[in-house]
């Protein structure tokens, strides 16, 4: 989700700049709770400017799905969680922390290189490797549970590596105990 | 959605010897054989005039009939149907005697003669006898088969798995089912139902909605159950489908991820894998006691476990050495043995039902294989190779394997296929929709 979080990023920025405020100051402004003051949105509460200059609530399901990222994206035949995927995950963990009451369901995906019945195998496995960070970070293990879909639910359908690498991913879905 | 009732249903399929026709048989030493080899097959060549209609009414049947025993034993690559331009003799009478001489004439080393009628019942009769031309003698006695005006197809597999029997000394194959997952929808949101439909594509019908995906559906050794994966339930379960009444439930004694279900030869017992987070082990269910016990146990990924077809060993797949490879271990677990000896990642691993060979998707400089070996990992064969081949099943005979193929891209069309032993003989099998993991039926009784 690399290219994808920077482009947020950028966004984000971008609207910033054109009101003549900077980023943080957005997140200064609107944000209480918690994570008031700045430091870390996910874990608070109150109103970011999004990527596409609407205001998203902090505690939206489109703030974690978009401005944290709800997916992380595996190599080749891998499940080990690359330095950028753990990053997203801390700032998934953060946002999960403040919200006890969230369920949690990390669905396992793999790209189309490999026999169908593998891939889920391999899809577990990386789904597994998400939901045992997420548990490190002090997430509950009842409120984490996963299904690998191996290759059955590509998301990008081209036939090469620039489907494939969007593919190999373990998303993050909330499921529910958001409240109202 | 289409029911399945009527072939699962009581069937009555007579099968009578007649007396030899009139002819004598001029015995001329050996008989007539195909010996099927991994080398060179020059096909036999054989004519099958059509066969003649007992009645006018049955005209059209005699006819059909005539098709479908053609495109089944040209289309197993061992039979050349001589065309019906070419031939001299006429056959206008079932038991008239045969002009072997009209039939040597134009090099046709076998010949099949049959007639089609219907009975005041409404049942329709078959009759074929199958002839050595340079012999100048029947090859066999000759048969008729009963049955049901919907069973026509059935009889015109009876009849050719008679021919190939006997001019190759092993059993046939054309009264035999497919079933397999029927996929509709965009690549990114298929739709999955079992479907079941005749070796050659024919009489498909639905046996599950496409509201869960469904994959890797296997037969019971008697075609009376089938095992699945299925996400009904939210996450991959084993599930077992009884073919004459369409009940499915979840196979009970399972825990966990299950799936890649396979029955044992006796039908008592289905391997599975099982796991629940990234690991995944073999595991064996006894059907009669509910009770499950554990065949492998490592941190790999080990799935896709077959039984050898004495019940003696289990080949299966596992990544313990690094990548996806093929091993055997005894049917109660213990030491496994990797097989799979060339470069490349080996999954999907199918024993042959007649014991000698073990069948494989191979993954290999960015290709797809399906391909053979001896089950101590020699003499591996490459049989096919493309964009995605996947998912081998072999024959009730143990000589043609069907597989599914996907063709790259957004459009990303799965086929099922079939192919020789030799590689050589690769034909599509039409489906109504995409249709991949397909599982061969046993002989139909």
């Amino acid at each position: 989700m690399k290219a994808g979080v920077i482009l947020l990023c950028a966004a984000v920025a971008l609207s910033a700049c054109s009101r003549g405020e900077n980023a943080d100051d957005l997140f200064d402004q609107n944000i209480g709770g918690p994570g008031a003051g700045g430091i870390d949105p996910a874990a608070g509460f109150g109103t970011v400017i999004g990527p596409d200059g609407q205001p998203i609530e902090v505690s939206s399901i489109e703030y974690f799905n978009q401005v944290i990222g709800d997916r992380v994206l595996f190599p080749v035949d891998q499940s080990t969680l690359t330095a950028e995927a753990s990053s997203i995950l801390d700032q998934q963990a953060t946002w999960l922390l403040a919200r006890p009451n969230a369920q949690i369901l990390i669905e396992g995906h793999a790209d189309e290189q490999g026999t169908r019945e593998y891939n889920i195998r391999l899809s577990a496995r990386r789904a597994s490797a998400v939901r045992d960070y997420l548990v490190t970070k002090g997430i509950p293990d009842g409120r984490l549970s996963t299904v690998p879909f191996g290759k059955e639910r590509p998301e990008a359908v081209c036939s090469n590596e620039s489907c494939w690498s969007r593919n190999r991913r373990a998303v993050t879905v909330v499921t529910g105990g958001l409240g109202a | 959605m289409a029911v399945l009732h009527r072939w699962a249903a009581v069937f009555v399929l007579a099968l009578a010897a007649m007396t030899p026709a009139a002819v004598t048989a001029q015995g001329s030493g050996k008989p007539l054989r195909i010996t099927i080899t991994d080398g060179v097959i020059e096909p036999l060549p054989i004519s099958i005039p059509p066969f003649v209609p007992d009645s006018p009414d049955a005209a059209q049947l005699a006819n059909d009939i005539t098709a479908v025993i053609a495109a089944n034993l040209t289309g197993s690559g061992l039979f050349r149907e001589i065309p019906r331009a070419a031939h001299i003799g006429r056959i206008t009478n079932f038991n008239q005697p045969v002009t072997y001489t009209d039939w040597s004439a134009i090099n046709s080393d076998a010949l099949i003669t049959g007639s089609a009628g219907t009975t005041s019942d409404g049942r329709i009769v078959v009759k074929f006898r199958l002839h050595d031309v340079f012999a100048q003698s029947e090859l066999g006695a000759g048969q008729q088969f009963v049955g049901t005006r919907d069973d026509w197809r059935r009889m015109a597999h009876k009849v050719s798995d008679q021919v190939y029997a006997r001019l190759t000394g092993e059993s046939g194959y054309f009264d035999s089912k497919l079933v397999f997952v029927s996929e509709s929808g965009a690549k990114n949101a298929r739709r999955k139902r079992l479907a079941v439909m005749d070796q050659d594509g024919a009489n498909v019908q639905y046996l599950t909605d496409d509201n869960s995906i469904v994959i890797s559906p296997r037969w019971s050794p008697d075609n009376s159950q089938i095992v699945y994966t299925s996400y009904e339930t939210g996450t991959p379960t084993v599930f077992v489908l009884n073919t004459g009444t369409l009940q499915k439930r979840p196979l009970a004694g399972v825990q966990g991820f299950t799936s890649a279900p396979r029955f044992s030869p006796d039908g008592r017992r289905v391997l599975y894998a099982a796991g629940q987070g990234g690991n995944s082990d073999i595991f064996v269910l006894d059907l009669a006691s509910g009770r499950s016990q554990q065949l492998t146990n490592t941190a790999a990924i080990e799935t896709e476990p077959s039984f050898s077809p004495d019940g003696s060993q289990i080949v299966f797949e596992s990544d313990r050495s690094g990548t996806q490879q093929i091993y055997v271990m005894p049917a109660n677990g213990g030491n496994a043995r990797k097989v799979s000896q060339g470069n490349g990642r080996y999954g999907t691993p199918v024993w042959s039902p007649r014991g000698d060979l073990i069948a494989f998707t191979k993954m290999r400089a960015g290709q797809f294989h399906i391909g053979v070996m001896r089950t101590d990992g020699s003499g591996e064969r490459e049989l096919t190779n493309s964009f995605l081949d996947e998912g081998p099943t072999w024959s009730p005979n143990g000589r043609v394997i069907s597989f599914f193929r996907e063709t790259a891209g957004e459009s990303g069309a799965r086929t099922l296929y079939t192919v020789d032993l030799t590689g050589r003989v690769l034909r599509p099998v039409r489906t109504p929709e995409f249709a991949s993991d397909p599982s061969w039926s046993a002989l139909l009784p």
